[in-house]
């Protein structure tokens, strides 16, 4: 086994053991890097020699006698974090060039476990998108078959953990876009509760939505990633003020007696018969293993997309306002007044799916819309919060598949943006209801990994990371990897 | 056909805190250098997240508590959406529909009648930079971005430029006996438009709205509106058309000039914010900074007039500054009772004000203390020095921070009135001007002032008046009886 594919529980003890050092293993996984990456294109940036002496670093703490579960573990950035000295593009061209004075505080917080921060991972352009396809400089490819997505925004992070270029990634997730990514690419992918961990320096796309998860290989580092990452930060006024439990210690593969919701609403038509199949299956498991299984309503489902489809657009055309080129990033060097350089520098900075976004966000917040669209969609998200308020009691989870279908090919869906936007009828509300989610892989569809996402109660990260861990216990499919 | 003026005011005041609204940049730009008082949250970076300034919230609701407004028990910031320079964000983090104090009004003071303007709200939301147009481009200066500014809007309660220009000077006065603002309109730190329209005397309907800018001091405040309204009944007499625009002040040409249309509403886009949990304020909260309200200009006033028994003139013109209040309090306390409070306003009000004026300074930073000021009025009352030397000794206090008894007893201003030396002083006087004496002796008495005043000149004021007189009659009786 290469050190490369090692998990970071799996390294954290050898490094504990001594039996190897940050150094090393860091350069096995750029090591990897280098094999790979030019067929998965997982990084917009590599910083490998900031990454070796961080690793150094850490060998030298570990030395002094310092241990922590992330010390002098080599991980992977998605470029929507701040990352003080490196560049932060989001993906887009209207970024290129900003390197923030500043960290996003999970990156603070990785930084003084001493991890080792490899580099920053591709994603769609502001996080919006499903494919990596709307990143401003390429696509990343999928693990498992080059020719299809790795998923999105998060794809980037998603292929990266997959390929074994990192041993754990950070993600955001606004609409599914950690769990997404995590499915299509066959690994571990959890989106906290809105409010568990802080956005500050999370780039964003739609403030009210976006939150920092990991991306791992397998349910134990997600529990180690988040613990790291969780917990009130002054500096981000919606992060919520409670104390962190203990998610590693709550990993029991233990499901007995516990209630499990199927929402009858997400096996409708238009699932992809083997998805469904594969879900059904881990359903099987998770009864064997002595769980219940219960039938659950998520009524208000069907209007998660308009609802998602308003909000996050009409905060992402205030969030994205900034990005002007006056103070940082691209500026249009020819501009014949004040708004001529607005317009240019938009006009060649942004790409079309953040055009499109933005301009369904502005009529929806236009005076004589804003309480048809807007004021609507925000009373509708309510009630998709308490679709989720009733179903959690009633069971203790939901399991749900991720996605409707798996991963879909480079360009298959481009040029047809509600398609794409369909594919994400899973994972939305969720975010609109401000809940937890992970999603696990539950076997393969035409070689491709399928996903099955476990969806929790506000601040209950603890149950679906319980759940998923019975899960992964009792099967092997988070020990495949992708034929490289 | 008469008419009359509708007015309504917008005014930002800078709200006086230590940091900025969102960031903990100090909020204290005035002598800063450009772009020092900056960071990642007032640039408008990317990734970076408000953190709500309490103590602007504070200062927001107290001037809400004194402008007689209703503290609703839950209030929310919004993204007001506009693209410009000097807005970092693109968006300026404001209130819309839920502003932290609503339904209030301030008293003023119509010659005798009183009467009650309407404030329809006041919110809270963050400054913008500042642009600096040079010749070859444009520069910004984001110090004053994210400063914390309050917005107090009034109900269209006033009815002429004067009632405009009063109710604007309560206003400050309010804000600085709050100590929440400076309310220095030159330096920016209160802004002010006003809303002027016209109609025809006893309709009921309003006639369009012109907005004002661009007043950059009171002066410009009362006659801005002046002009906008005299220019309107014009429009109106000549049966034209008022357009519904934004006007600018001309300082130099003494008239309102055309800035935009405003026949379009601009769509702001307001939406509430993401970022911030709404403000929950409860009853306690409201009640505790309730009990942080200051007594206001307006009870003082009526107290300073039954408590000391003073002039109403006098009590309003101590009330204006708080610090020109406390100061004449501090001098009656000072007095224990051995100067009436009606002297000690008399020279606050007369000398002391002069003196501030003359050296265009603050009561705030006066070197001679209330306590110094009683001194000085005790050796007048006693008679040590009269009243003439009294204010000669208070501009040397006022220059120096001495006290008066060592500025007397240093420059020896002592009143004189011992007999013997003043008698020699009456005689040189009558000796030197035999005309006015013959007058005198001819019956005109009136001469005895101008005998007086020759003493007076000689000892340089200090004389004991008293004396002077007392020793003239003694001497001129002699001159009689010689006859
Ligand atoms: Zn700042």
């Amino acid at each position: 086994m290469e050190l490369y594919e090692l998990t970071i529980a799996q390294a954290h003890e050898l490094l504990q053991k001594r039996e190897i050092s940050s150094v090393e293993l860091t350069r096995s996984v750029l090591q990897r890097i280098e094999t790979v990456e030019t067929k998965i294109k997982a990084y917009l940036r590599i910083t490998p020699e900031e990454a070796l002496a961080q690793a150094e670093k850490a060998d030298q703490r570990r030395a002094q006698g310092e241990d922590n579960p992330l010390l002098g573990i080599p991980l992977a950035i998605k470029d929507v974090l701040c990352t003080k000295g490196v560049e932060t593009t989001c993906g887009s061209r209207i970024l290129q060039g900003f390197v923030p004075p500043f960290d996003a505080t999970v990156v603070a917080k990785l930084r003084e476990l001493g991890s080792v921060l490899l580099g920053k991972t591709n994603t769609d352009e502001f996080a919006m998108g499903s494919s990596t396809e709307n990143s401003g400089f390429f696509t990343t490819h999928n693990p498992w078959n080059l020719e299809h997505v790795p998923g999105g925004s998060s794809g980037g992070s998603a292929a990266a953990v997959a390929a074994d270029e990192c041993l754990g990634a950070l993600g955001t997730d606004t609409g599914g876009s950690i769990r997404q990514p995590a499915a299509f690419c066959g690994i571990a992918g959890l989106k906290p509760t809105y409010g568990r961990v802080s956005r500050y320096g999370l780039v964003a796309f739609a403030s009210s939505l976006d939150q920092a998860g990991p991306l791992c290989k397998d349910v134990k580092d997600c529990a180690i990633l988040l613990q790291a990452i969780a917990g009130h930060d002054p500096k981000d006024s919606t992060s919520a003020n409670l104390s962190v439990p203990n998610f590693v210690e709550a990993l029991q593969p233990d499901v007995k007696g516990m209630r499990l919701g199927v929402p009858k609403e997400y096996f409708t038509e238009g699932i992809d018969a083997k998805v469904a199949e594969a879900v059904h299956a881990a359903l099987d498991v998770w009864a064997e293993l002595g769980a219940e299984i219960v039938e659950v309503s998520l009524p208000h489902t069907e209007y998660a997309l308009p609802v998602y489809y308003i909000i996050a657009p009409a905060e992402a055309s205030a969030n994205l306002a900034r990005y002007d080129g006056v103070r940082y990033g691209y500026s249009y060097p020819e501009a014949k007044d004040i708004w001529d350089a607005y317009r240019k520098t938009r006009e060649i900075g942004f790409g079309a799916e953040v055009k499109r976004r933005i301009m369904l966000g502005t009529y929806a917040l236009s005076a004589g819309y804003y309480d048809a669209y807007y004021l609507k969609a925000q009373k509708v998200r309510t009630l998709i919060k308490e679709d989720f308020d009733r179903a959690y009691q009633q069971c203790d989870a939901i399991i749900a598949p991720t996605t409707p279908m798996p991963a879909f090919r480079i360009g298959e869906r481009v040029d047809d943006p509600l398609q794409m936007y369909l594919g994400d009828i899973f994972t939305l509300s969720l975010n609109l209801a401000g809940v937890c989610g992970i999603s696990i892989p539950c076997g393969f569809a035409d070689g491709l990994p399928v996903g099955v996402q476990i969806l929790g109660d506000a601040y209950d990260e603890t149950t679906i990371l319980r759940v998923a861990y019975a899960y992964e216990q009792a099967t092997e499919w988070h020990l495949q990897k992708p034929p490289l | 056909m008469k008419y009359e003026a509708i007015i309504g005011m917008e005014v930002h005041a800078q709200i006086l805190t230590a940091s900025k609204m969102f960031c903990g940049c100090s909020a204290d730009y005035a002598s800063a250098p450009p772009n020092t008082h900056v960071c990642p949250v007032c640039l408008g970076m990317p990734g970076v997240l408000p953190v709500i300034n309490q103590a602007a919230v504070e200062a927001t609701i107290l001037t809400g508590l004194a402008l007689n407004c209703t503290i609703p028990e839950f209030s929310k910031f919004d993204r007001k959406n506009y693209p410009y320079p000097d807005l970092p964000k693109g968006y300026q983090i404001s209130q819309y529909d839920l502003p932290l104090c609503i339904n209030g009004w301030l008293e003023i003071d119509l010659g005798g009648t009183k009467k009650r303007i309407g404030i329809r709200r006041v919110h809270l939301e963050e400054d913008t930079g500042k642009l600096i147009h040079e010749e070859d481009g444009s520069l910004i200066d984001f110090n004053r971005a994210g400063v914390p500014l309050m917005e107090i809007v009034s109900e269209a309660d006033m009815r002429s430029a004067e009632e405009a220009w009063l109710y604007l000077t309560k206003l400050r006065t309010i804000l600085r006996y709050l100590g929440v603002s400076t309310g220095n309109m030159e330096e920016g730190a209160m802004r002010c438009e006003a809303n002027v329209s016209v109609r025809p005397l006893g309709s009921k309907e309003f006639g369009t709205k012109v907005e004002v800018k661009n007043l950059n001091s009171f002066r410009a405040v009362r006659q801005a509106i002046a002009y906008e309204i005299e220019r309107q009944t014009k429009l109106l007499q000549e049966g034209k058309r008022v357009h519904q625009v934004t006007m600018g002040w001309d300082e130099h040409r003494h008239r309102t000039v055309f800035q935009r249309s405003k026949e379009f509403a601009e769509d702001y886009r307001y939406f509430p914010e993401p970022d911030l949990p709404p403000l929950e304020l409860s009853r306690e909260f409201v009640q505790e900074i309730r009990s942080r309200l200051p007594e206001l200009p307006d009870a003082k006033r009526e107290r300073f007039i039954a408590q000391y028994g003073i002039k109403g003139d006098d009590a309003a013109l101590l009330v204006e500054e708080r610090a020109t209040a406390d100061y004449f309090e501090r001098a009656v306390a000072a007095a224990q009772k051995q100067i009436t409070p009606q002297t000690i306003a008399n020279w606050i009000v007369g000398e002391i004000f002069r003196l501030l004026r003359e050296n265009t300074t603050e009561i705030s930073s006066i070197k001679v203390s209330p306590e110094q000021l009683i001194e000085l009025l005790k050796l007048i009352q006693e008679g040590t020095i009269n009243a003439t030397v009294g204010k000669e000794v208070l501009d040397e206090m006022f220059a120096t921070g001495k006290s008066a008894q060592a500025i007397v007893k240093e420059k020896g201003l002592t009143q004189i009135s011992d007999e013997e030396q003043l008698r020699q002083f009456v005689q040189e006087a009558l000796a030197k001007n035999p005309k006015p004496l013959q007058q005198y002796l001819a019956g005109k008495e009136a001469v005895l002032g101008f005998f007086i005043g020759q003493v007076m000149r000689a000892t340089r004021g200090q004389a004991n008046v008293h004396v002077v007189r007392k020793l003239l009659q003694e001497e001129l009786d002699k001159y009689k009886n010689k006859e």
